[in-house]
């Protein structure tokens, strides 16, 4: 892999790899000193045009846990808030001569274009409403810990619901071609406005409109409501939505298990009791999103197959990261 | 109404000495209208053709001979709609240069959009343009006005003024006239200038905030949508005023096939509308957007393969009247941004017949005597008598090598913009020489130098 674009990009073998190494750098987050040198030396540019809390942190904190040197430029008070073009803006920290650029943008395609643009390995972070692949592998990733099955990467006989704003959601997207692609059967429901017209073909889901088969779910994974679509008369109003499609104790059944990639609008999609009750793995996300984004980085940067401007010739074999101060 | 001779048009042969004789020699000479497919010297003097005369018998008195057997003669063309960007935005295209991109595509005639910067809406504006045309343009070229005061869809432009001032037509093109009020105004206006009305057709309700078609691959890309329906509930709306104010509508660049059954029966019960479709639509589907290449991004937007194939039927049933190019020439920073935020259109000149050539009229689905009355079509639908190859006809002609294999954009292009979403293309049928008006417009480099 040179660059993680999408998940409807990557082999099934890609995210079993993925996966792996995920788990590895788990063992290593279970230590004592928790920073590997796998990195040391490399330069890392995270590009955000768009906040972030979660995503940018956990990436951050990923390269700095595989000893990178990270470069962070947000959009506002930087030369994009100047009218600078993406084109050159990535011309002019590609100079740095970095060997990932993790970049956000609100607009789908960019970072497709980035890597088209730079020598550096390119990271989606999320392309406008397209994809978020990094949240995908990390909601697989939690998934498949859940479940016992990280070898092998395997979700089949699982039947998985999204809920919520499909229309405007890469998470929605990525999480549905990834569960896919491990096996599972996913259903999207949500309100007509806030299903895309296609998205059965497009991604090989169901579509249901109304909660009355959530049963049928191992997995329900809420997407965060955005209040701002409101004003676009999607739904009739943020009373009536919760009402028809919020989870809540009531109806989530007692072996289902409960995800959302966050930030959770209490009280709209989510009822307080589900959020922090154990059917919800919310949490597990965000432990998640860590180890995964170090194995996404180590991918690009040192797993073998030449990465792109690195230069090196690293070992393509799973990792034993030997952690800062320890004997080797 | 009454058509006018494409001649009439400002370019730089306008009030010209009258050109020398020319005489191309044993081409195949094929033209629809005239029912004509047969090899023929023609013989041009005066700006017109002098003598269909057969192969090895036309006079050649002092005139310039060019060998043509083995080559293909069919009417020129006529692009009722292309985007020059002058005034205003001449770092994408001025009149020079989209005039000879037309020439390069085999184009006896063109007329230029008014939705500049600012928007031809003055009777001043129309006068400048004609004044630059007559100084710049290789082939006769006509100007629209804005149909409302720079294109606010509120007010009607002085559409008397500027008829008086030479504009061709009108068109909002760019934006459409939402106000349904504003559109029946400028439909009864129309009684007092007798011009044509040229419709770009989007419910900017329903398709706000699009990029690309609605449908399969926008809900794997995540782009917002513009749904087919929009276009065709307008067109359907202006086919009902037109029809109630018996004026004479022409709906631009047809996308989907809603449009096309609506034109249908629109025509059936007798509404004078014409109508075009884009070479892009006619070859492209939203598949292409798959790649997010912002080549591949105008309005409106490409659409599904059912969409495409609507089109070419209507195209070979004459529902659809005419090829236009839409040609919008954009800078490489308004393209080089992400799909989403990159500008709307495509330049389509110089690439017109040979991608028609090669997509539609070699594997069957069109046949080339079509193609070529239908490249004509639009000289009729703003007014204009079609190029057609007669004796006393004017001299509108097109030399083209069938055989001849080349790739879109190798050369370079004539037009100041690279923006074709066909670049990289292999073609077949290429354009060698344009006559328009009884004047050589263009002649191809390696053809002037006689190694074709």
């Amino acid at each position: 892999m040179r660059d993680l674009l999408s998940i409807e990009d990557l082999e099934r073998s890609d995210i079993e790899r993925i996966m792996a190494r995920a788990a590895s750098f788990a063992e290593v987050g279970r230590r004592d000193i928790k920073k590997v040198p796998a990195l040391r030396g490399r330069t890392i540019v995270s590009l955000f045009y768009e906040a972030s809390t979660r995503t940018s942190s956990s990436f951050e904190l990923a390269a700095k846990r595989l000893s990178a040197d990270v470069v962070s430029v947000k959009s506002s008070g930087s030369s994009v808030d100047k009218g600078e073009s993406l084109k050159d803006t990535v011309a002019t920290l590609s100079a740095y001569a970095p060997e990932a650029i993790i970049i956000r943008h609100p607009h789908a395609g960019a970072a497709k274009l980035v890597s088209e643009w730079t020598e550096a390995a390119v990271v989606n972070a999320g392309d406008g409403k397209h994809e978020h692949p990094s949240q995908a592998l990390l909601d697989a990733y939690t998934l498949l810990d859940r479940f016992g099955t990280i070898e092998g990467a395997d979700l089949s006989d699982k039947r998985i619901w999204i809920v919520g704003d499909v229309l405007h959601s890469r998470v929605a997207r990525s999480c549905a071609l990834c569960f896919r692609k491990l096996g599972a059967e996913v259903t999207v429901c949500g309100p007509p406005t806030l299903i895309p017209r296609g998205i059965e073909t497009a991604l090989g889901v169901e579509v249901a409109h109304s909660l009355d088969d959530l049963g049928e779910a191992d997995v329900v994974y809420a997407l965060r409501m955005q209040r701002e679509r409101m004003t676009d008369t999607f739904v009739p109003s943020i009373r009536e939505y919760a009402t028809a499609y919020q989870i809540d104790s009531r109806r989530l059944g007692p072996r289902q298990l409960l995800m959302h990639p966050g930030p959770v609008n209490r009280g709209i999609e989510l009822s307080p009791e589900v959020i922090d009750g154990p059917a919800s793995l919310i949490t597990a996300q965000v432990e998640s999103g860590l180890v995964v984004r170090m194995a996404i980085l180590y991918e690009l940067l040192a797993g073998g197959a030449e990465p792109r401007g690195a230069g090196d010739t690293a070992d393509s074999e799973l990792p034993a990261p030997t952690p800062i101060g320890e004997p080797a | 109404m009454t058509l006018r001779s494409i001649s009439e048009l400002d370019w730089r042969g306008s009030g010209a000495e009258p050109a020398g004789s020319l005489v191309i020699r044993g081409a195949r000479v094929l033209d629809p209208r005239s029912e004509l497919d047969a090899a023929r010297d023609v013989v041009i003097r005066e700006g017109e053709i002098a003598e269909l005369a057969e192969p090895g018998s036309g006079a050649a008195d002092g005139a310039e001979v060019i060998e043509a057997e083995g080559l293909t003669l069919f009417p020129a063309f006529f692009d009722p709609h292309v985007h020059l960007r002058t005034p205003g935005q001449e770092d994408k295209e001025d009149v020079e240069t989209g005039s000879r991109a037309a020439a390069a595509g085999g184009y006896c005639g063109i007329v230029g959009m008014a939705n500049t910067d600012p928007p031809v809406d003055t009777a001043g504006d129309v006068a400048a343009l004609r004044e630059r045309a007559r100084e710049q343009a290789a082939v006769p070229t006509g100007f629209l006005a804005t149909v409302t005061k720079g294109m606010q869809g509120a007010e009607l432009s002085e559409m008397v003024d500027l008829a008086a001032a030479g504009a061709v037509g009108f068109s909002d093109d760019g934006l459409p006239i939402a106000n349904a009020r504003v559109m029946r105004r400028a439909l009864q206006y129309q009684h007092l200038v007798g011009l044509p009305i040229a419709l770009h057709e989007e419910d900017p309700e329903l398709s706000a905030g699009g990029s690309m078609h609605e449908g399969e691959v926008s809900a794997v890309l995540g782009i917002s949508g513009v749904p087919s329906v929009s276009e065709s509930v307008m067109i359907a709306r202006d086919c009902a005023l037109a029809a109630y104010e018996e004026a004479r509508i022409h709906v631009q660049h047809l996308s989907a096939f809603q449009s096309v059954a609506v034109i249908e029966h629109a025509k059936a019960y007798g509404v004078e509308v014409t109508c075009e479709a884009t070479p892009h639509h006619l070859v492209l589907t939203d598949e292409a957007v798959r790649s997010l290449d912002s080549r591949f991004k105008m309005n409106p937007p490409l659409r599904t393969g059912a969409d495409r194939q609507s089109l070419i039927e209507a195209l070979r049933t004459g529902t659809i009247d005419c090829i236009a190019t839409d040609h919008a020439p954009h800078t490489s920073n308004e393209k080089e941004v992400p799909f989403e935020g990159a500008a709307m259109g495509v330049t389509g000149l110089e690439t017109a017949f040979s991608v028609l050539y090669t997509d539609l009229v070699q594997p069957g689905s069109l046949e080339l005597a079509t193609l070529i009355e239908r490249l004509g079509g639009g000289a009729e639908a703003l007014g204009f008598e079609a190029p057609r190859i007669a004796r006393g006809a004017e001299a509108n002609l097109t030399l083209c090598d069938l055989e001849a294999e080349w790739e879109a954009g190798a050369e370079g292009w004539e037009s100041r913009s690279d923006n074709s979403c066909f670049a990289g293309r292999r073609l077949n049928g290429r354009v060698l020489i344009t006559v328009a008006a009884g004047r050589v417009a263009y002649r191809q480099r390696s053809f002037a130098l006689g190694v074709a």
